[in-house]
Protein backbone atom coordinates (compact mmCIF):
# COMPACT_ATOMS: atom_id res chain seq x y z
CA UNK A 1 0.00 0.00 0.00
CA UNK A 2 1.29 3.44 -0.90
CA UNK A 3 0.95 6.10 1.76
CA UNK A 4 -0.19 9.65 1.15
CA UNK A 5 2.81 11.94 0.64
CA UNK A 6 1.05 14.72 2.56
CA UNK A 7 -0.24 13.08 5.74
CA UNK A 8 1.92 9.92 5.65
CA UNK A 9 -0.97 8.04 7.24
CA UNK A 10 -3.70 7.08 4.82
CA UNK A 11 -3.67 5.06 1.61
CA UNK A 12 -2.88 7.19 -1.45
CA UNK A 13 -5.78 7.04 -3.92
CA UNK A 14 -4.84 9.69 -6.48
CA UNK A 15 -1.80 10.75 -8.42
CA UNK A 16 -2.13 14.49 -8.99
CA UNK A 17 -1.61 15.33 -12.66
CA UNK A 18 -0.33 18.79 -11.78
CA UNK A 19 2.35 17.77 -9.29
CA UNK A 20 2.73 13.99 -9.48
CA UNK A 21 2.01 13.81 -5.72
CA UNK A 22 0.32 10.67 -4.42
CA UNK A 23 -2.36 11.63 -1.96
CA UNK A 24 -5.18 10.17 0.11
CA UNK A 25 -8.84 11.00 -0.16
CA UNK A 26 -9.02 13.58 2.63
CA UNK A 27 -5.82 15.34 1.63
CA UNK A 28 -7.15 15.43 -1.94
CA UNK A 29 -10.37 17.15 -0.83
CA UNK A 30 -8.30 19.63 1.18
CA UNK A 31 -5.84 20.56 -1.60
CA UNK A 32 -8.53 20.63 -4.28
CA UNK A 33 -10.78 22.98 -2.33
CA UNK A 34 -7.90 25.11 -1.03
CA UNK A 35 -6.51 25.65 -4.52
CA UNK A 36 -9.88 26.88 -5.77
CA UNK A 37 -10.17 29.11 -2.70
CA UNK A 38 -6.68 30.53 -3.39
CA UNK A 39 -7.59 31.16 -7.02
CA UNK A 40 -10.69 33.05 -5.91
CA UNK A 41 -8.77 35.09 -3.32
CA UNK A 42 -5.69 35.88 -5.42
CA UNK A 43 -7.79 37.07 -8.33
CA UNK A 44 -10.28 38.89 -6.10
CA UNK A 45 -13.16 37.35 -8.01
CA UNK A 46 -15.89 38.41 -5.55
CA UNK A 47 -16.81 41.02 -3.01
CA UNK A 48 -18.70 40.32 0.19
CA UNK A 49 -22.43 40.49 -0.45
CA UNK A 50 -22.13 39.76 -4.19
CA UNK A 51 -24.97 37.90 -5.85
CA UNK A 52 -23.32 35.16 -7.90
CA UNK A 53 -24.94 32.93 -10.52
CA UNK A 54 -23.35 29.52 -11.06
CA UNK A 55 -23.84 28.54 -14.70
CA UNK A 56 -25.15 24.99 -14.28
CA UNK A 57 -25.57 22.43 -17.03
CA UNK A 58 -25.90 19.36 -14.85
CA UNK A 59 -22.56 18.07 -16.16
CA UNK A 60 -19.53 17.20 -14.03
CA UNK A 61 -17.82 20.60 -14.02
CA UNK A 62 -20.78 22.72 -13.02
CA UNK A 63 -22.00 20.13 -10.52
CA UNK A 64 -18.61 20.12 -8.79
CA UNK A 65 -18.48 23.93 -9.05
CA UNK A 66 -21.86 24.26 -7.31
CA UNK A 67 -20.67 21.92 -4.57
CA UNK A 68 -17.32 23.67 -4.09
CA UNK A 69 -18.77 27.20 -4.23
CA UNK A 70 -21.33 26.26 -1.58
CA UNK A 71 -18.63 24.64 0.58
CA UNK A 72 -16.15 27.54 0.29
CA UNK A 73 -18.81 30.20 0.79
CA UNK A 74 -19.69 28.56 4.11
CA UNK A 75 -16.18 27.62 5.21
CA UNK A 76 -14.50 30.95 4.52
CA UNK A 77 -17.52 33.21 5.01
CA UNK A 78 -17.41 34.82 1.54
CA UNK A 79 -20.86 36.24 2.21
CA UNK A 80 -22.07 35.40 -1.30
CA UNK A 81 -25.67 34.99 -2.33
CA UNK A 82 -25.54 31.99 -4.71
CA UNK A 83 -27.91 31.06 -7.53
CA UNK A 84 -27.98 28.30 -10.14
CA UNK A 85 -28.55 29.50 -13.69
CA UNK A 86 -29.33 27.01 -16.45
CA UNK A 87 -29.92 27.40 -20.14
CA UNK A 88 -32.43 25.15 -21.87
CA UNK A 89 -31.26 24.91 -25.48
CA UNK A 90 -34.25 22.77 -26.38
CA UNK A 91 -32.44 19.54 -27.21
CA UNK A 92 -34.74 16.60 -26.63
CA UNK A 93 -33.06 13.61 -24.98
CA UNK A 94 -30.13 15.68 -23.79
CA UNK A 95 -30.87 18.94 -22.08
CA UNK A 96 -34.24 17.90 -20.72
CA UNK A 97 -32.51 15.05 -18.86
CA UNK A 98 -29.56 17.12 -17.65
CA UNK A 99 -31.91 19.81 -16.31
CA UNK A 100 -33.37 17.16 -14.01
CA UNK A 101 -29.88 16.87 -12.48
CA UNK A 102 -29.75 20.63 -11.96
CA UNK A 103 -33.15 20.51 -10.28
CA UNK A 104 -31.78 17.91 -7.87
CA UNK A 105 -28.76 20.17 -7.22
CA UNK A 106 -31.18 22.96 -6.33
CA UNK A 107 -32.57 20.73 -3.57
CA UNK A 108 -29.20 19.35 -2.42
CA UNK A 109 -27.41 22.69 -2.11
CA UNK A 110 -30.48 24.81 -1.30
CA UNK A 111 -29.58 27.32 -4.01
CA UNK A 112 -32.43 28.86 -6.04
CA UNK A 113 -32.50 27.83 -9.72
CA UNK A 114 -33.42 29.91 -12.78
CA UNK A 115 -33.84 28.31 -16.22
CA UNK A 116 -33.90 30.39 -19.42
CA UNK A 117 -34.70 28.78 -22.77
CA UNK A 118 -33.65 29.50 -26.36
CA UNK A 119 -37.28 29.07 -27.31
CA UNK A 120 -38.45 31.97 -25.12
CA UNK A 121 -35.40 34.19 -25.80
CA UNK A 122 -34.99 33.68 -29.54
CA UNK A 123 -38.10 31.88 -30.76
CA UNK A 124 -35.95 28.94 -31.87
CA UNK A 125 -35.01 25.77 -29.99
CA UNK A 126 -31.84 23.90 -31.01
CA UNK A 127 -34.03 21.04 -32.26
CA UNK A 128 -35.74 23.51 -34.63
CA UNK A 129 -32.41 25.05 -35.68
CA UNK A 130 -30.89 21.66 -36.47
CA UNK A 131 -33.95 20.81 -38.56
CA UNK A 132 -33.17 23.93 -40.57
CA UNK A 133 -29.40 23.83 -40.76
CA UNK A 134 -28.42 20.17 -40.28
CA UNK A 135 -25.80 18.58 -38.08
CA UNK A 136 -22.87 20.67 -39.23
CA UNK A 137 -22.16 24.12 -37.79
CA UNK A 138 -25.11 24.06 -35.40
CA UNK A 139 -22.64 24.44 -32.49
CA UNK A 140 -21.98 27.98 -33.77
CA UNK A 141 -25.61 28.88 -33.09
CA UNK A 142 -25.64 27.12 -29.77
CA UNK A 143 -22.44 28.79 -28.54
CA UNK A 144 -23.48 32.31 -29.52
CA UNK A 145 -26.99 31.87 -28.17
CA UNK A 146 -25.81 30.33 -24.90
CA UNK A 147 -23.45 33.20 -24.15
CA UNK A 148 -26.24 35.74 -24.50
CA UNK A 149 -28.76 33.50 -22.74
CA UNK A 150 -26.53 33.33 -19.65
CA UNK A 151 -26.19 37.11 -19.63
CA UNK A 152 -29.94 37.57 -19.99
CA UNK A 153 -30.66 35.03 -17.27
CA UNK A 154 -28.12 36.75 -15.02
CA UNK A 155 -29.79 40.10 -15.70
CA UNK A 156 -33.16 38.61 -14.72
CA UNK A 157 -31.64 37.33 -11.48
CA UNK A 158 -29.95 40.71 -10.98
CA UNK A 159 -26.67 39.06 -10.07
CA UNK A 160 -23.28 40.82 -9.91
CA UNK A 161 -21.27 37.95 -11.26
CA UNK A 162 -21.44 34.68 -13.22
CA UNK A 163 -19.10 31.75 -12.55
CA UNK A 164 -18.67 28.96 -15.08
CA UNK A 165 -17.22 25.48 -14.68
CA UNK A 166 -14.54 25.86 -17.37
CA UNK A 167 -11.53 23.86 -16.23
CA UNK A 168 -7.83 23.90 -17.17
CA UNK A 169 -8.40 21.28 -19.88
CA UNK A 170 -11.20 23.35 -21.45
CA UNK A 171 -9.03 26.46 -21.52
CA UNK A 172 -6.06 24.61 -23.00
CA UNK A 173 -8.39 23.19 -25.65
CA UNK A 174 -9.64 26.67 -26.48
CA UNK A 175 -6.08 27.99 -26.75
CA UNK A 176 -5.29 25.20 -29.24
CA UNK A 177 -8.43 25.88 -31.25
CA UNK A 178 -7.77 29.60 -31.44
CA UNK A 179 -4.22 28.93 -32.65
CA UNK A 180 -5.45 26.41 -35.21
CA UNK A 181 -8.01 28.92 -36.48
CA UNK A 182 -5.65 31.90 -36.35
CA UNK A 183 -8.12 33.71 -34.11
CA UNK A 184 -5.70 35.97 -32.23
CA UNK A 185 -8.35 38.23 -30.86
CA UNK A 186 -9.95 35.28 -29.03
CA UNK A 187 -6.55 33.81 -28.19
CA UNK A 188 -5.85 36.95 -26.18
CA UNK A 189 -9.08 36.76 -24.27
CA UNK A 190 -9.53 33.03 -23.74
CA UNK A 191 -7.03 32.60 -20.93
CA UNK A 192 -8.41 35.45 -18.81
CA UNK A 193 -9.82 34.18 -15.53
CA UNK A 194 -12.27 37.04 -15.48
CA UNK A 195 -13.87 38.87 -18.38
CA UNK A 196 -14.60 42.51 -17.82
CA UNK A 197 -16.53 44.68 -20.20
CA UNK A 198 -18.51 47.76 -19.41
CA UNK A 199 -21.63 46.23 -20.92
CA UNK A 200 -22.00 42.81 -19.40
CA UNK A 201 -22.00 41.09 -16.06
CA UNK A 202 -18.45 39.93 -15.13
CA UNK A 203 -17.75 36.25 -15.64
CA UNK A 204 -15.08 34.15 -14.11
CA UNK A 205 -13.65 30.66 -14.09
CA UNK A 206 -12.71 29.51 -10.58
CA UNK A 207 -11.55 26.16 -12.09
CA UNK A 208 -9.06 27.81 -14.48
CA UNK A 209 -6.19 25.92 -12.85
CA UNK A 210 -8.12 22.77 -11.99
CA UNK A 211 -7.48 19.63 -14.01
CA UNK A 212 -10.45 17.78 -15.40
CA UNK A 213 -9.09 14.54 -13.96
CA UNK A 214 -9.32 15.98 -10.45
CA UNK A 215 -12.82 17.33 -11.02
CA UNK A 216 -13.98 13.90 -12.14
CA UNK A 217 -12.18 12.18 -9.24
CA UNK A 218 -13.67 14.67 -6.79
CA UNK A 219 -17.17 13.98 -8.13
CA UNK A 220 -16.50 10.23 -7.97
CA UNK A 221 -15.18 10.16 -4.39
CA UNK A 222 -17.86 12.57 -3.15
CA UNK A 223 -20.52 10.62 -5.07
CA UNK A 224 -21.86 13.81 -6.64
CA UNK A 225 -24.81 13.40 -8.91
CA UNK A 226 -24.02 14.55 -12.46
CA UNK A 227 -25.23 13.96 -15.98
CA UNK A 228 -22.85 12.66 -18.60
CA UNK A 229 -24.44 12.07 -21.96
CA UNK A 230 -22.79 13.73 -24.91
CA UNK A 231 -24.81 16.38 -26.69
CA UNK A 232 -26.60 14.55 -29.52
CA UNK A 233 -25.70 17.30 -32.01
CA UNK A 234 -21.99 17.63 -31.25
CA UNK A 235 -20.23 14.67 -32.96
CA UNK A 236 -19.01 16.90 -35.78
CA UNK A 237 -17.63 19.60 -33.52
CA UNK A 238 -14.10 20.80 -34.16
CA UNK A 239 -13.49 20.92 -30.42
CA UNK A 240 -13.64 17.12 -30.20
CA UNK A 241 -10.47 16.82 -32.26
CA UNK A 242 -8.62 19.43 -30.21
CA UNK A 243 -9.75 17.56 -27.12
CA UNK A 244 -8.53 14.16 -28.29
CA UNK A 245 -5.18 15.72 -29.22
CA UNK A 246 -4.89 17.39 -25.82
CA UNK A 247 -5.70 14.12 -24.01
CA UNK A 248 -3.00 12.34 -26.04
CA UNK A 249 -0.48 15.00 -24.99
CA UNK A 250 -1.60 14.78 -21.36
CA UNK A 251 -1.07 11.01 -21.32
CA UNK A 252 2.55 11.55 -22.34
CA UNK A 253 3.16 14.56 -20.10
CA UNK A 254 0.44 15.77 -17.70
CA UNK A 255 1.92 19.26 -17.46
CA UNK A 256 1.01 19.80 -21.15
CA UNK A 257 -2.32 21.30 -20.04
CA UNK A 258 -0.77 23.98 -17.84
CA UNK A 259 1.96 24.53 -20.45
CA UNK A 260 -0.60 25.28 -23.15
CA UNK A 261 -2.46 27.71 -20.88
CA UNK A 262 0.85 29.45 -20.19
CA UNK A 263 1.55 29.57 -23.93
CA UNK A 264 -1.82 31.23 -24.47
CA UNK A 265 -1.06 33.78 -21.77
CA UNK A 266 2.40 34.49 -23.18
CA UNK A 267 0.99 35.22 -26.62
CA UNK A 268 -1.35 37.73 -25.17
CA UNK A 269 0.69 40.87 -25.51
CA UNK A 270 2.65 39.91 -28.58
CA UNK A 271 0.03 40.37 -31.23
CA UNK A 272 -1.81 43.57 -31.94
CA UNK A 273 -5.52 43.15 -32.33
CA UNK A 274 -7.38 46.28 -33.22
CA UNK A 275 -10.91 45.42 -32.12
CA UNK A 276 -11.89 45.41 -28.46
CA UNK A 277 -8.60 46.73 -27.12
CA UNK A 278 -8.80 47.15 -23.37
CA UNK A 279 -8.70 50.74 -22.13
CA UNK A 280 -7.76 51.06 -18.46
CA UNK A 281 -8.32 47.33 -18.11
CA UNK A 282 -11.83 47.49 -19.51
CA UNK A 283 -12.91 46.60 -22.98
CA UNK A 284 -15.00 49.28 -24.61
CA UNK A 285 -17.52 47.90 -27.03
CA UNK A 286 -20.62 49.18 -28.76
CA UNK A 287 -24.05 47.67 -28.56
CA UNK A 288 -26.27 45.88 -31.06
CA UNK A 289 -28.72 48.27 -32.63
CA UNK A 290 -31.43 45.65 -32.67
CA UNK A 291 -31.31 44.02 -29.23
CA UNK A 292 -28.90 46.26 -27.28
CA UNK A 293 -26.52 43.40 -26.40
CA UNK A 294 -22.82 44.34 -26.50
CA UNK A 295 -21.34 44.08 -29.96
CA UNK A 296 -18.43 45.53 -31.87
CA UNK A 297 -20.56 45.51 -35.03
CA UNK A 298 -23.91 47.09 -35.84
CA UNK A 299 -25.70 43.83 -35.13
CA UNK A 300 -24.58 41.33 -32.54
CA UNK A 301 -23.71 37.82 -33.65
CA UNK A 302 -26.95 36.37 -32.27
CA UNK A 303 -29.09 38.88 -34.20
CA UNK A 304 -27.17 38.12 -37.41
CA UNK A 305 -27.69 34.39 -36.88
CA UNK A 306 -31.36 34.93 -36.07
CA UNK A 307 -31.84 37.08 -39.14
CA UNK A 308 -30.43 34.26 -41.24
CA UNK A 309 -32.73 31.72 -39.60
CA UNK A 310 -35.80 33.90 -39.93
CA UNK A 311 -35.05 34.62 -43.59
CA UNK A 312 -34.48 30.97 -44.40
CA UNK A 313 -30.73 31.56 -45.01
CA UNK A 314 -29.37 30.03 -41.83
CA UNK A 315 -25.80 29.77 -43.12
CA UNK A 316 -25.67 33.55 -43.52
CA UNK A 317 -23.36 34.24 -40.64
CA UNK A 318 -21.15 31.22 -40.39
CA UNK A 319 -17.88 30.54 -42.08
CA UNK A 320 -17.16 32.09 -45.44
CA UNK A 321 -20.47 33.75 -46.06
CA UNK A 322 -19.76 35.78 -49.21
CA UNK A 323 -21.95 33.48 -51.26
CA UNK A 324 -24.81 33.74 -48.81
CA UNK A 325 -24.47 37.52 -48.57
CA UNK A 326 -24.76 37.70 -52.34
CA UNK A 327 -27.84 35.51 -52.19
CA UNK A 328 -29.30 37.68 -49.48
CA UNK A 329 -28.58 40.88 -51.40
CA UNK A 330 -30.37 39.41 -54.40
CA UNK A 331 -33.41 38.62 -52.25
CA UNK A 332 -33.38 42.06 -50.67
CA UNK A 333 -33.11 43.69 -54.07
CA UNK A 334 -36.10 41.79 -55.40
CA UNK A 335 -38.05 42.57 -52.22
CA UNK A 336 -37.30 46.26 -52.68
CA UNK A 337 -38.34 46.09 -56.30
CA UNK A 338 -41.68 44.64 -55.24
CA UNK A 339 -42.23 47.24 -52.56
CA UNK A 340 -42.15 50.51 -54.49
CA UNK A 341 -42.68 52.82 -51.55
CA UNK A 342 -39.22 53.21 -49.97
CA UNK A 343 -40.78 54.07 -46.61
CA UNK A 344 -42.35 50.63 -46.27
CA UNK A 345 -40.12 48.34 -44.27
CA UNK A 346 -39.20 45.16 -46.04
CA UNK A 347 -38.22 43.17 -42.99
CA UNK A 348 -34.77 44.67 -42.83
CA UNK A 349 -33.80 47.89 -41.16
CA UNK A 350 -32.40 50.49 -43.60
CA UNK A 351 -28.63 50.60 -43.66
CA UNK B 1 -12.79 -21.29 -10.71
CA UNK B 2 -11.70 -18.24 -12.69
CA UNK B 3 -11.11 -14.79 -11.22
CA UNK B 4 -14.19 -12.77 -10.36
CA UNK B 5 -13.92 -9.08 -11.19
CA UNK B 6 -16.43 -6.30 -10.53
CA UNK B 7 -16.55 -3.73 -13.29
CA UNK B 8 -18.18 -0.30 -13.09
CA UNK B 9 -18.74 2.22 -15.85
CA UNK B 10 -19.65 5.89 -15.53
CA UNK B 11 -19.25 9.36 -16.97
CA UNK B 12 -20.67 8.12 -20.27
CA UNK B 13 -18.49 5.00 -20.40
CA UNK B 14 -21.56 2.86 -19.77
CA UNK B 15 -22.90 3.86 -23.19
CA UNK B 16 -20.23 1.64 -24.76
CA UNK B 17 -21.13 -1.30 -22.50
CA UNK B 18 -24.83 -1.92 -23.17
CA UNK B 19 -25.69 0.99 -20.90
CA UNK B 20 -24.81 -1.15 -17.88
CA UNK B 21 -23.22 0.73 -14.98
CA UNK B 22 -22.06 -2.38 -13.17
CA UNK B 23 -21.16 -5.87 -14.21
CA UNK B 24 -19.54 -8.73 -12.35
CA UNK B 25 -17.63 -11.11 -14.60
CA UNK B 26 -15.90 -14.43 -14.09
CA UNK B 27 -12.81 -14.58 -16.25
CA UNK B 28 -11.99 -17.73 -18.25
CA UNK B 29 -9.15 -20.05 -17.25
CA UNK B 30 -6.80 -18.37 -19.70
CA UNK B 31 -6.46 -15.71 -16.99
CA UNK B 32 -3.97 -17.32 -14.64
CA UNK B 33 -4.35 -16.10 -11.05
CA UNK B 34 -1.28 -14.16 -9.83
CA UNK B 35 -0.16 -13.66 -13.44
CA UNK B 36 -2.99 -12.11 -15.46
CA UNK B 37 -2.86 -8.31 -15.59
CA UNK B 38 -5.02 -5.41 -16.59
CA UNK B 39 -3.27 -5.55 -19.94
CA UNK B 40 -4.98 -8.91 -20.51
CA UNK B 41 -8.32 -7.73 -19.17
CA UNK B 42 -8.78 -4.73 -21.49
CA UNK B 43 -8.79 -6.65 -24.80
CA UNK B 44 -10.99 -9.34 -23.21
CA UNK B 45 -13.49 -6.65 -22.22
CA UNK B 46 -13.33 -5.19 -25.71
CA UNK B 47 -13.98 -8.57 -27.34
CA UNK B 48 -16.55 -9.89 -24.89
CA UNK B 49 -18.37 -6.99 -23.26
CA UNK B 50 -18.14 -3.91 -25.44
CA UNK B 51 -21.31 -3.27 -27.35
CA UNK B 52 -20.07 -0.56 -29.71
CA UNK B 53 -17.25 1.59 -31.00
CA UNK B 54 -14.10 -0.13 -29.73
CA UNK B 55 -12.02 2.92 -30.74
CA UNK B 56 -13.73 4.93 -27.99
CA UNK B 57 -12.55 2.43 -25.36
CA UNK B 58 -9.04 1.43 -26.40
CA UNK B 59 -6.16 3.05 -28.20
CA UNK B 60 -3.23 0.70 -28.81
CA UNK B 61 -3.04 -1.70 -25.88
CA UNK B 62 -4.38 0.73 -23.28
CA UNK B 63 -7.53 2.73 -22.61
CA UNK B 64 -8.19 5.79 -24.70
CA UNK B 65 -6.64 8.92 -23.15
CA UNK B 66 -9.31 10.73 -21.15
CA UNK B 67 -10.69 7.56 -19.56
CA UNK B 68 -9.93 7.36 -15.84
CA UNK B 69 -9.39 3.95 -14.29
CA UNK B 70 -9.66 3.15 -10.60
CA UNK B 71 -8.59 -0.14 -9.06
CA UNK B 72 -10.29 -0.82 -5.73
CA UNK B 73 -11.09 2.90 -5.49
CA UNK B 74 -7.54 4.11 -6.17
CA UNK B 75 -6.16 5.81 -9.27
CA UNK B 76 -4.67 3.08 -11.48
CA UNK B 77 -1.58 5.28 -11.95
CA UNK B 78 -0.71 4.29 -8.37
CA UNK B 79 -1.30 0.61 -9.02
CA UNK B 80 1.00 -0.03 -11.96
CA UNK B 81 -1.57 0.69 -14.70
CA UNK B 82 -1.48 -2.09 -17.32
CA UNK B 83 0.96 -4.14 -15.25
CA UNK B 84 -1.46 -4.43 -12.32
CA UNK B 85 -1.91 -8.11 -11.42
CA UNK B 86 -5.60 -8.98 -11.14
CA UNK B 87 -6.84 -10.40 -7.85
CA UNK B 88 -10.07 -12.20 -7.13
CA UNK B 89 -12.90 -9.84 -6.16
CA UNK B 90 -11.16 -6.69 -7.51
CA UNK B 91 -13.35 -3.72 -8.40
CA UNK B 92 -12.28 -1.80 -11.49
CA UNK B 93 -13.99 1.46 -12.42
CA UNK B 94 -13.84 3.15 -15.81
CA UNK B 95 -14.92 6.80 -15.99
CA UNK B 96 -15.00 8.78 -19.18
CA UNK B 97 -13.99 12.43 -18.89
CA UNK B 98 -14.69 13.05 -22.53
CA UNK B 99 -18.32 13.94 -22.03
CA UNK B 100 -19.52 17.49 -21.72
CA UNK B 101 -19.35 19.46 -18.54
Amino acid sequence: MRLCTLCQKERAVLKRPKTGQQICRNCFYAVFETEVHNTIQENELFKRGDKVAIAASGGKDSTVLAHVMTTLNERYGYGLDLFLLSVDEGITGYRDDSLETVKRNEQQYKIPLKIVSYEELYGWSMDAIVKEIGMKNNCTFCGVFRRQALDRGAALLQVDHIVTGHNADDIAETVLMNILRGDFSRLQRCTAIRTATNETIPRSKPFKYTYEKEIVMYAYFKKLDYFSTECIYSPNAYRGYARAFLKDLESIRPSAIMDIIHSGEAWESKIEVKVNTPVDGRVIVGSCERCGYMSSNKLCKACVLLEGLNKGLPKLAIGNSTKYKREQDKRDASARARVCDPATPSGRSPS
Amino acid sequence: MGLTIHLQFSGGMELLFNNEKEKTVTLPDTFTPALATLKDLLPWMRDNLLSERAELFMQGDTVRPGILVLINDADWELEGELEYVLKDDDTIVFISTLHGG
